[in-house]
């Protein structure tokens, strides 16, 4: 009952940020797995459901303007709170670069991450309260 | 002099090709490189973040895993951060210098700084290895019972890995685990829920302990429902639906199996699925693990109820992803009750032809599970309908299904015909070979449907005219016709409701000759099909005899070797005219026994959890490779009689001469006969065949014969093999085989599988017999048995009975193995031997 990565992905495929909890994927396997993936899911409409499944995982993905957030667990997992889980992501990147495209996320990568590893540790949810995220993050802001 | 991350950034966005990219990341690289050797202080985070920038671009980037170490061991908080996700990003648990770090934690971890403390246990909780974990878990215990809210979350996650990766701390962290549960602050309580959950699984004889928790955690959820309008946990008018969910679980651990503890959490869960409001996806996802709480505890029937109408009401949602999560869990409720689910049957057919991939599939899982005598016709006519316009991308699954339907629950022989035949003639190329041969076992052993079937494939065949049939439907449909083919013409009398057929014998050949006709790839099977069928008519037609003749002599220059092979060797038989009927006539019925036996096992499999695709490959493999050629039911002659045959012949067949060609038939012939023997009597799908002969080498033995009358004569009499133990879905099957002329001995060949879920390993048989027994007990080929009967151990044992045809054998084994990690012995008395041993 985990999540296993989480992939931004743009319209044409290209990876923004990747984040595997799941050990054990060589880069090029991640390769071949990020187009496999990406693939099935430019392929499916806006009416479809959010789920795909892909190998042995679950990815619940959820589109955002030109940019996908794609979130690989395993079967176990509530789908339908990993799509809000999803949700709160965004909103949590919105905050902080206010109105985030997928130029800020490209050009502050680390940020991204940071942001990331305060939400998700281990493959699973550690905080989701937007202030608590966020604090330890623009701390370090101020201290530069 | 080095860029900065935004240039490169830049750079590589403006390439235009895949080779411009490499190019400009492999200049940067370089560069790198150099920055690293000359121990490049200044730069050294920007020059990691530009790694962790490559390697998400998918390139090398392991030159630079030092400089993340030697990051982390930096004092500023800022050099550590990035050190740490680059720790993260670039290194997983398997790199040696990962033993490196191990000290630079343990700093970490004993930090004042809070935040310095987090970075650590996020690092360790994310990439840790089992030497870390051993090393670095007093601190994480110790950061457990922080009074920073913000260390101990993530100090409970990181808990979690370690854990996982040395389960004997479990009892170190079980007591205070529970603890996490009376906190004030979310993400504690949340990261709390996660370790417990963690805690149950790996070590289930904690759940009855941690019983106890379940008012405290009602009382949470209670709390979470009650408050009103909470600012800081609020989604969508809901307090904190990650926290619900996750709570949720846990009951569901806590109250499985247990009345007391499920009752202790109905009033909340009543509550839970009653109150929360469903306009939200937030409120959905609790309402969705609510339900699967309610059905995988020991609720009440009114609670039960409620859940399967949340259900419902998602199921009719016009949402997909509602429609998704709702076949999803009446996919698990169909075990606890199926009549619940059977109400919403035609909203999940409908299911099935959705647009949505995700969802066909989810339905068509459904489907499978609920069919059953009722209403097999029913469903199984819904879903051939479906199947004409099912996409391409579908049908396997569609078909293998709706095969598995058939086979299963087919109420009669004629049904189960038609079904099988509007499969194949519909998706005949998405259908598993495996279908048909249960197809061709079902039928010879029914006489009253031979010609049925034999007019139906040749109207499948006519109909087909134009376009060529799928290759599994010409094979079929020509051994069909080869083995009845007389049953077309002549008239036999039509069964009910069956539409009169004008055909002649001339349109018979000339079906099977369409089969032969066209060279796209993967016709040779059918080519050589058709040939042995045309050749099998040619005996029950005798005045096509020169027609057919005219065909085999036109292949007889095929560029094919096995089709040629064949047409000058059957070429050949028009020679022996006293031979020709006899040599030709119609299969014996097959063995329908060992044939369901293979079926059972397939059966366990699926039962198993396996998907259906690891059946039809299994089926797949062991029967294709046996029968990759030929209609296998060619070897009428009785399982173990065969293999002695085909040594036999073999041997005759360098000298035989007169009926040339040889070169093909000791290709196929089974190099072992005991190889073969033993395979027989496996209980894997491989006992479909009942003989993997040649059929060439088959037709030898008649012209043969009478240079050697004696050749099959000495052939042993088939013995049946016993299952002599089965449990937990471990079974061994003893096949028994007399040596010729020595009547008191036998050898038995052992064959243990298991089809259960978990690998057996350890697994070792022993044997005992009476004292005027002996008994010689060979290596087994394996301790190992691999879960879903995917593979087998065979082990040979040499009995000796010294009172043969005084006293009966009697053999009592003693089976010890584990399973799953648990230890099992067993002792049986081998029961149903054959008499004669």
């Amino acid at each position: 009952m985990t999540v296993k990565f989480i992939l931004l992905v743009n319209k044409q495929g290209q990876t923004r940020l990747a984040k595997y909890t799941d050990v054990g994927m060589a880069v090029e396997e991640r390769r071949v797995l990020e187009g496999e993936i990406v693939r099935k899911c430019l392929a499916r409409s806006e009416k479809q459901c959010s789920f795909i499944e892909h190998r042995n995982y679950k990815v619940v993905y959820r589109r955002y303007a030109s940019l996908f957030f794609l979130v690989g667990v395993d079967s176990e997992e509530n789908e339908l709170a990993t799509l809000e889980f999803i949700h709160c992501l965004v909103e949590t990147l919105d905050r902080y670069f206010s109105n985030v495209c997928e130029l800020d996320l490209m050009f502050n990568l680390e940020m991204a991450h940071f942001i990331v590893d305060e939400m998700l540790m281990n493959g699973c949810v550690v905080e989701t309260n937007k202030h608590n995220i966020l604090a330890p993050v623009q701390l370090l802001e101020k201290a530069n | 002099m080095s860029i900065r991350l935004r240039e490169l950034i830049r750079n590589v966005r403006q390439c235009k090709t895949a080779a411009e990219e490499r190019d400009v990341i492999a200049k940067e690289s370089a560069a790198l490189r150099n920055a690293f050797r000359e121990q490049d202080t200044l730069y050294r985070h920007r020059n990691v973040a530009k790694l962790m920038y490559i390697h998400m671009l998918g390139y090398p980037t392991h030159f630079g895993q030092m400089e993340t170490l030697k990051l982390i061991a930096a004092n500023g908080f800022p050099e550590k951060r990035i050190g740490y996700l680059g720790l993260m990003i670039l290194l997983d648990e398997r790199h040696e210098v990962l033993m490196l770090v191990t000290n630079s934690l343990k700093n970490d971890l004993n930090a004042r700084n809070q935040y310095t403390v987090g970075l650590a246990l996020c690092a360790l909780g994310n990439i840790c290895s089992v030497e870390m974990a051993r090393d670095l878990s007093p601190e994480v215990e110790r950061l457990l019972g922080s009074s920073n809210s913000f260390i101990r979350k993530k100090a409970a996650l990181c808990c979690m890995r370690v854990l996982r990766k040395v389960p004997d701390a479990v009892e170190s962290f079980a007591d205070k685990a529970p603890a996490l549960l009376s906190d004030r602050h979310h993400g504690v309580l949340l990261a709390g829920t996660s370790l417990l959950l963690e805690l149950c699984q790996l070590d289930p004889a904690l759940i009855p302990s941690y019983r106890q928790q379940v008012p405290q955690l009602c009382k949470i959820l209670r709390g979470l429902l009650m408050t009103g309008f909470a600012p800081e946990h609020d989604v969508g008018g809901i307090t904190d639906p990650f926290l619900q969910v996750k709570i949720l679980r846990l009951l569901r651990v806590l109250g499985a199996g247990d009345a007391d503890a499920s009752d202790a959490m109905s009033d909340i869960l009543a509550q839970v699925a009653s109150n929360t409001e469903a306009a939200r996806n937030a409120g959905n996802a609790i309402l969705y693990e609510a339900v699967q709480t309610i059905m995988g505890t020991e609720s009440i029937g009114g609670l039960r109820v409620l859940a399967i109408n949340i259900l419902g009401r998602f199921l009719a949602n016009r949402d997909n992803n509602m429609r998704y999560v709702a076949l999803n869990t009446l996919a698990r409720v169909v075990a606890v009750d199926t009549q619940a689910v059977q109400r919403h049957r035609s909203t999940i057919v409908e299911c099935v032809k959705d647009a949505d991939v995700s969802i066909r599939r989810r339905a068509l899982e459904l489907v499978y599970a609920l069919v059953n005598e009722g209403n097999i016709k029913a469903l199984t006519k819904e879903l051939l309908d479906y199947l004409q316009v099912a996409d391409a991308e579908f049908k396997p699954d569609l078909t293998a299904k709706i095969a598995a339907l058939v086979q299963r629950f087919a109420p009669d022989k004629r049904w189960h015909c038609d079904s099988l035949l509007q499969v194949l003639t519909q998706a005949g190329g998405t259908v598993k070979e495996a279908v048909c041969r249960s197809l061709v076992v079902l039928l010879t052993n029914a006489p009253e449907l031979h010609g049925y079937a034999a007019r139906e494939f040749f109207r499948a065949l006519r109909d087909a005219r134009g376009r060529p049939p799928a290759p599994l439907l010409a094979t079929t449909a020509a051994w069909f016709l080869g083995e009845y083919g007389e049953l077309v013409t002549a008239g036999s009398p039509l069964l009910e409701g069956e539409p009169a057929l004008e055909a002649s014998e001339g349109d018979v050949v000339a079906a099977l000759e369409g089969v032969l006709a066209g060279g796209e790839p993967g016709s040779a099977e059918r080519r050589e099909y058709a040939l042995t069928a045309l050749m099998k008519l040619a005996a029950r037609f005798p005045d096509q005899a020169d027609r057919i003749q005219a065909v085999l002599a036109r292949h007889a220059r095929s560029p094919q070797v096995e089709a040629q092979a064949r047409a000058v060797e059957y070429g050949q038989l028009f020679g022996y005219d006293a031979l020709r009927p006899a040599l030709l006539e119609r299969m014996p019925p097959l063995d329908e026994a060992a044939y369901a036996r293979a079926l059972g096992t397939a059966a366990a499999i699926q039962a198993a959890g396996a998907p259906l695709a690891a059946v039809s490959a299994a089926g797949n493999d062991a029967v294709g490779d046996l029968l990759s050629l030929d209609e296998a039911p060619a070897v009428g002659s009785g399982a173990a009689a065969a293999p002695s045959a085909a040594d036999m012949l073999h041997d005759l067949l360098g000298g035989a001469g007169a009926a040339g060609g040889n070169g093909a038939a000791p290709a196929t012939a089974p190099a072992d006969a005991l190889d073969l023997l033993s395979m027989l009597d496996a209980p894997a799908p491989a006992a479909k065949a009942p003989a993997a002969q040649d059929p060439l080498a088959d037709l030898f033995t008649a012209p043969a014969a009478p240079a050697q009358p004696a050749a099959p004569a000495p052939a042993p009499a088939a013995l049946p093999s016993v299952t002599a133990f089965e449990r937990d879905g471990v079974r061994a099957v003893l096949a028994f085989r007399k040596p010729p002329g020595a009547p008191a001995h036998t050898e038995v060949t052992a064959t243990y599988t298991n089809a259960g879920a978990a690998p057996v390993t350890g697994f070792t048989l022993q044997a005992a017999v009476p004292k005027f027994m002996t008994l010689r007990l060979a290596a087994a080929s394996g301790t190992t048995l691999p879960p879903g009967g995917a593979g087998a151990v065979t082990q040979r044992l040499h009995l000796t009975n010294s009172q043969h045809g005084v006293k009966p054998v009697a053999l009592r084994l003693r089976i010890a193995y584990t399973a799953d990690g648990a230890p099992a012995v067993h002792q049986v008395e081998v029961k149903n031997l054959p008499a004669d041993l």
